[in-house]
């Protein structure tokens, strides 16, 4: 096999089990469209990075984190429903990053590898963000793992015994905002949502406690990413819609079993 | 003497929610709470356990109480799969719960079968036998039942009432028990405060047996889990929250949130 697909194969893994915690969390705290919002915040990341000549996965989580934290306070303030708010937020900061993007045309920004990822093209240093982030990202998930759950399960119980939960969830935006940026190159940012949800949704049926869901959900999460890239070698169809497509499957294959 | 409120007020963005609250709980004493809605019981429950802090008064715990908390009511979140043996060990950061610890306080509520089921299976009965287990597991001094028969039905409230003065007798805590209903409480109260903003009264509820047409109405075999509570007010509240004397009703006496 060649390098490439070695890369893209242990970084799409690598990917896969960052995802399956959080994506976990996004489904059992409701949040897809919150992190639809922080996905799409990831564009005017692109052009910060480009204007400011660093790293783009660098720029793209300091644009999702900064969204993410002006979510937190739209959601407490604003008059609007929640969802009214996200989806406003959602598609402005969509539009203003394709417009900002458009500007840097002569640096051929490649529009369809943000969008929709291109994971055959990741290079080793991307290959080590993943696993560096892989670290950090489960080592804040290790150390709020029940506090956040007590924070899913129910927000007034959480209260009621004394977690801070301004606090954990602050923390878990910030894992959020460094999860998009890093699967953007995989997945792309219009398909980073269906990473974290699809196969946590496959996940549930098979699970009794969370810990379970969320080894269920690395595994669906990782075979999906090996099926996707396999399907895209052999049929020359892009790969980060291949992969989601794979978790779509798995999902379908999923509800067929009877739920626990 | 476990806890003790002295002239406790709260206020929370702007509102006084509790003014001039005194209050005290003894080893081994039932104490319930009942009250409007809005009337502050959640809070002041909350303010016993420490998670909130009064802004005028001062609540004096016994060194290391332990306190057992039962909440309103959990909209547990029914996508995140939980058996009711990791929802008894899903503990704050460092908390360790031993799995005799576990099985003992379920079967302390009746509910040592349900180890194994899933939270979301739970019918009202059983979630609120689950959540006392959990406040059991610690082994309190005290116990805080925010409104524990919310969800259910007759039988079952009269069940539950009867399995809380039972473990009062078992395991020696006190109870604070907060009661939606503003007449018939728990009959094994030793006190009841009635709370609006303020106490308004409290007293002793009379036993059910001593009036024979609710007793009738209870069943003989409810009847002694319920007590009839007679409110003694000196005053009336208005809805603007204006307390009116009740000797002279033509001057206010304005509550501490009016300006």
């Amino acid at each position: 096999m060649d390098d490439f697909l070695w890369r893209a194969a242990l970084g799409g893994i690598g990917m896969a089990l960052i995802a399956a915690p959080l994506g976990c969390f996004v489904v059992w705290q409701r949040m897809a469209y919150f992190g639809e919002t922080i996905a799409h915040a990831g564009l005017l990341g692109v052009a910060f990075g480009l204007l400011l000549q660093m790293n783009v996965t660098v720029g793209v989580f300091i644009a999702a984190l900064l969204v993410a934290l002006g979510l937190r306070l739209v959601e407490r303030h604003s008059p609007l429903a929640k969802d009214t708010a996200l989806g406003l937020l959602a598609h402005v900061v969509l539009a203003v990053g394709l417009i900002v993007t458009s500007q840097f045309q002569a640096l051929q920004v490649d529009m369809m590898g943000l969008l929709f990822g291109d994971i055959l093209a990741i290079s080793t240093l991307d290959v080590f963000m993943v696993f560096g982030g892989l670290i950090v990202i489960w080592g804040l998930i290790f150390y709020l793992w029940q506090d956040l759950l007590t924070v899913s399960l129910d927000r007034e119980l959480a209260l009621a015994e004394g977690i801070n939960v301004d606090r954990t969830q602050l923390l878990f935006s910030i894992a959020m905002a460094a999860t998009v940026a890093l699967a953007m190159k995989f997945v792309g940012l219009l398909l980073v949502t269906a990473m974290l949800i699809i196969p946590a949704a496959g996940a549930m049926n098979f699970a009794r406690t969370p810990e379970q869901m969320v080894v269920v959900t690395g595994v669906i999460s990782s075979l999906s990413v090996i099926a996707g890239l396999l399907a895209s070698l052999y049929f020359d169809i892009p790969t980060g819609p291949a992969i989601v497509v794979a978790m779509a499957m798995l999902f379908l294959l999923s509800s067929f079993f009877k739920p626990r | 003497m476990l806890i003790e409120a002295l002239d406790v007020g709260f206020r929370r963005d702007g509102r006084a929610i509790l003014s001039h609250v005194n209050f005290s709980i003894t080893k081994g004493e039932i104490v319930t709470l009942i009250g409007p809605n809005g009337g502050g019981k959640t809070t002041f429950a909350r303010l016993c356990l420490g998670i909130l802090t009064p802004d005028t008064g001062t609540i004096k715990r016994q060194p290391d109480l332990k306190i057992g908390y039962v909440p309103q009511r959990l909209k547990l979140e029914r996508t995140l799969p939980l058996t009711v043996e990791r929802f008894l060990t899903l503990r704050q950061r460092g908390q360790r719960v031993s799995m005799e610890a576990l099985t003992n306080a379920l079967k302390d509520v009746g509910a040592g079968h349900l180890l194994r089921s899933q939270m979301a299976d739970l019918s009202g009965g059983e979630m609120q036998r689950v959540l006392l287990a959990r406040a059991l597991v610690i082994k309190p001094d005290l116990l805080v039942l925010d409104e524990p028969a919310q969800g259910v039905d007759f039988a079952g409230e009269a069940a539950l009432y009867q399995l809380i003065s039972d473990l009062r007798d078992r395991l020696g805590c006190a109870i604070i028990l907060i009661s939606h209903d503003l007449h018939i409480v728990m009959g094994q109260s030793d006190r009841v405060f009635c709370l609006n903003g303020h106490v308004c009264c409290e007293g002793v509820p009379e036993q059910i047996g001593e009036h024979p047409e609710y007793a009738k109405l209870f069943g003989p075999e409810r009847a002694g889990q319920y007590g009839v509570y007679a409110h003694n007010h000196d005053h009336e509240h208005q809805l603007c929250g204006h307390v009116h004397d009740g000797d002279c009703g033509t001057h206010d006496i304005p509550h501490e949130d009016t300006p």
